[in-house]
């Protein structure tokens, strides 16, 4: 009789750390005590919990597994813990504390996973079975309730009654434009043609965002699942993923889900013998943040230079090679089956009143628990960073947050309290986005974030419109001249007419949303700016032109390292005597700081 | 995207060419394959010079002009060979609001590679990437296959020296 479940993360975090060395030195000592045939060891995808260890040390930050039915989570294993784990555990029944993840531990008493302050506040629709299933194994997801809103859709339910289904559910776009899905799939379906597609979007192009990522590497199969009931919904037969190239993982469980299901008879000809066809093709993208956006994507799949093309006519009339096209984010699909078997009154119970269901986040940045989170729609902020995300590290103060990523806004520290959802993140001048959270603190300089967002937006604008092309260079070289202490006050009014331009004339949404960033860090951190402007200031410490690097003496050794590698012979000192900088020879290069061992060298 | 044109002199093999053939072969008739042919041929050859190219635009009867054009505009196809020791460092948000652009300059300032060149004996390339999802590991950076997460200022240089030999 099978005793222990074990689940091994083998998302890509922990597939960075050692999981493979962790799966064989498990197999080899549960062979060793004869324990085949009591415990089974399954590789999931990952449970959202990536552990931060300040401590860690280089390339053994170890991996996460979980031992049911007890759900005892450890953290940070490694290869090397494996024979005390499945000697005293395993064979003696004691749970090895030293190894657990600290949340899920008091004293003596231990928690099981769904009770820590991590996952109490989460409920998981989205993530439902990342980190419980093995994602390469087709009976499982099946096991799991896999595949039935399929059959129920092919077998019960005309397509129509899917759409209202859909529509009912309240179910909005998760890829940042929240758009209601129900509605773009009856513009599809209403559309007469005889070829259609059914396409998901999972070019993640939000830098610090990986939500997509997991539910792909976790639960490939319901986002495949998902896209043939759009299939059939809107009458379409054939469908693409267009996935980043720098997913490699999550490419994999896809064309295995793919394959697995076609020899199931989920995918093909005559699916569960009711006639209807689907087929599904993977494409890659090659690196471009324009091609999330939707027009982009499909110009990009039909293999050129991917421009974003004027809207109307919507992909939903004239998509993929000029036919009707259904585009859905990959976290969109992934709540399809459950609103298929669940119902839509049940999913539009939770959330709040126009934004319903779930959201998942990649929460990251100065936070002390990172990883993935699902919260009911309308949770507020300070519940995510303070409970879920455990507060900001080294007793620093919460600043800001980040949502939408370059095409969002940073949501200061006097609106903590507000709840997440898309009119009120749209409210405080940010957005949803696709679920990128970075939680920022004191040490991060709010002016240079935004020339951080500009560079990248300037960097990716395609290059096709004018007021992209040439307005967000000039912003960007606006916000240089500020962060460099060059600015005056004027360019803070430049800065505001520019965006505005930017915002309205730019031919797709990658434009209209880049002065994102400096609008919302401009209304809430101005006096930041005018410090940089007027003072010649950078309060966190970044701008490097605008900091002071100072050796303390009290630490300094007197080794003479600074001294040799200062490019411009700014230091001086004798050896075994604190050194000194000469302010006016420094150019700031920072070669110093980083030679110096004894932390001596601070920037101010 | 900003790209730099390759100083390195291409040195291709038959047998490299006759794997691009087989390629173009299979795609040549399929609907939008351009982009999977310059993956495919990227993979074969780890970048995409000038001479690849044009053995794509004979094979697959599009303009020179046009596969340039993608080439330039997806980050992902280089034109130059990556280094020996081919390191990333992530400049995502989660990892750019933890340091890796400090990171960057130190790496730079070790292997004397500035981002996104290569040095000319061909040993280190340096490259600032985008997110690689691995942001609840932030700073992360790769050095060919291995992955290196939650790094750290200091740690840099111990790093590094396992791949000077
Ligand atoms: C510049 C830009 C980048 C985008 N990137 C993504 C992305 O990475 N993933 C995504 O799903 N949607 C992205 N979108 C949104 C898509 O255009 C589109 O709205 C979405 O894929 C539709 O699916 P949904 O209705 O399920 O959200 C992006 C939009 C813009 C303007
Ligand atoms: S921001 Fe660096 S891995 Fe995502």
């Amino acid at each position: 009789m099978i005793r222990y479940h074990i689940l091994i993360c083998g998302g890509t975090k922990c597939e960075n750390s050692d999981c493979k060395g962790v799966i064989s030195a498990l197999e080899d000592s549960i062979k060793h005590n004869g324990l085949e045939n009591e415990i089974k060891l399954v590789e999931t995808g990952c449970h959202g919990l990536c552990l931060s260890d300040p401590n860690s040390i280089i390339g053994s930050l170890g991996t996460v597994i979980v031992v049911y039915p007890d759900a005892v989570t450890y953290a940070k294993v490694a290869p090397g813990d494996i024979k005390e784990i499945v000697e005293e555990h395993f064979i003696n029944n004691r749970p090895v504390k030293r190894l657990v993840y600290d949340e899920a531990i008091n004293g003596e008493n231990l928690f099981s996973l769904n009770e820590t302050p991590f996952y109490k506040n989460q409920s998981r629709i989205a993530l439902k079975s990342c980190g419980i299933i093995d994602p390469e194994n087709i009976d499982e997801y099946i096991a799991n309730d896999g595949y039935q809103a399929l059959a129920k859709v092919l077998t019960e339910m005309e397509p129509g009654e899917v759409i209202k289904t859909i529509k009912d559910s309240g179910l909005r776009g998760r890829g940042g434009a929240g758009f209601l899905t129900g509605r773009k799939w009856e513009f599809a379906a209403d559309q007469v043609s005889d070829k259609k597609y059914v396409c998901c979007n999972a070019d993640e192009g939000d830098p610090g965002a990986f939500m997509d990522r997991s539910v792909l590497e976790g639960d490939p199969h319901s986002v495949v699942e998902a896209m043939a009931i759009a299939g059939y919904a809107i009458g379409a037969d054939e469908g693409y993923i267009y996935i980043r190239a720098e997913y490699p993982i999550a490419v994999n469980r896809l064309e295995i889900a793919i394959k697995q299901a076609k020899e199931l008879g989920l995918l093909g000809n005559d699916i569960l013998g009711t006639g209807f066809n689907f087929d599904l093709n993977i494409r890659l993208g090659a690196g471009a943040f324009v091609c999330g956006e939707e027009t982009a994507l499909l110009t990009s799949l039909e293999g050129n230079r991917g421009e974003p093309r004027p809207r109307p006519p919507y992909p939903a009339i004239k998509g993929l090679f000029g036919q009707p096209t259904v585009l859905n984010n990959v976290e969109t699909y992934a709540n399809i089956t459950q609103i298929i078997l669940n119902g839509a009154e049940w999913f539009a119970s939770m959330g709040t009143e126009k934004s319903k269901g779930t959201k998942v986040f990649a929460l990251g940045g100065k936070i002390t628990n990172t990883g993935l989170v699902e919260i009911p729609m309308g949770t507020t902020l300070r519940k995510v960073v303070e409970e879920i995300g455990g507060g900001v590290p080294n007793n620093k103060k919460f600043k800001a947050a980040q949502t939408g990523g370059p095409s969002g806004g940073c949501i200061p520290a006097s609106l903590i309290d507000t709840p997440i959802d898309y009119e009120n993140l749209s409210a405080v001048g940010s957005m949803m986005g696709s679920g990128g959270l970075i939680i920022m603190d004191e040490d991060t300089c709010m002016v240079d974030i935004a020339r951080y967002f500009l560079d990248f937006t300037v960097d990716e604008s395609c290059g096709k419109c004018v007021p992209c092309r040439i307005g967000t260079k000039r912003i960007y070289e606006l916000l240089k001249k500020i962060t460099s202490g060059l600015g005056e006050m004027e360019d803070l009014d430049k800065l505001e007419i520019l965006c505005n331009h930017v915002q309205t004339a730019s031919l797709c949404q990658l434009g209209q949303s880049a002065p994102n960033p400096i609008l919302s860090t401009l209304k809430y951190f101005r006096e930041e700016y005018i410090a940089h402007v007027k003072d010649k200031r950078c309060v966190a410490g970044i701008c490097k032109n605008l900091l002071k690097y100072i050796i303390l003496a009290e630490k300094c050794k007197g080794c003479t390292a600074c001294i040799q590698v200062c490019p411009t012979g700014a230091i001086t000192g004798e050896i075994r005597k604190a050194h000194i900088i000469d302010q006016e020879k420094c150019i700031k290069c920072g070669a110093c700081e980083q030679k110096c061992r004894f932390a001596a060298i601070i920037r101010r | 995207m900003k790209k730099k044109m390759t100083t390195v002199n291409f040195n291709g093999t038959q047998e490299q060419e006759a794997m691009l053939a087989q390629v173009i072969d299979e795609y040549k008739n399929v609907k939008g394959a351009l982009m999977p042919v310059l993956q495919k041929a990227q993979r074969i050859y780890g970048y995409l010079p000038i001479e690849v190219q044009k053995m794509i635009a004979d094979g697959m009867d599009v303009s020179l002009e046009e596969i340039y054009g993608v080439v330039t505009f997806y980050s992902q196809f280089i034109l130059n060979p990556k280094g020996e020791v081919a390191i990333a460092v992530c400049m995502g948000t989660a990892c750019y609001v933890k340091g890796s652009g400090d990171i960057l300059n130190k790496i730079s300032a070790n292997i004397g590679v500035k981002s996104g060149e290569t040095s000319s004996d061909g040993k280190y390339s340096l490259e600032a990437t985008r997110c690689i999802g691995a942001c609840g590991l932030a700073p992360v950076m790769t050095i060919n296959d291995d992955v290196y997460g939650r790094i750290k200022l200091e740690e840099v240089d111990e790093i590094l020296a396992r791949y000077k030999k």
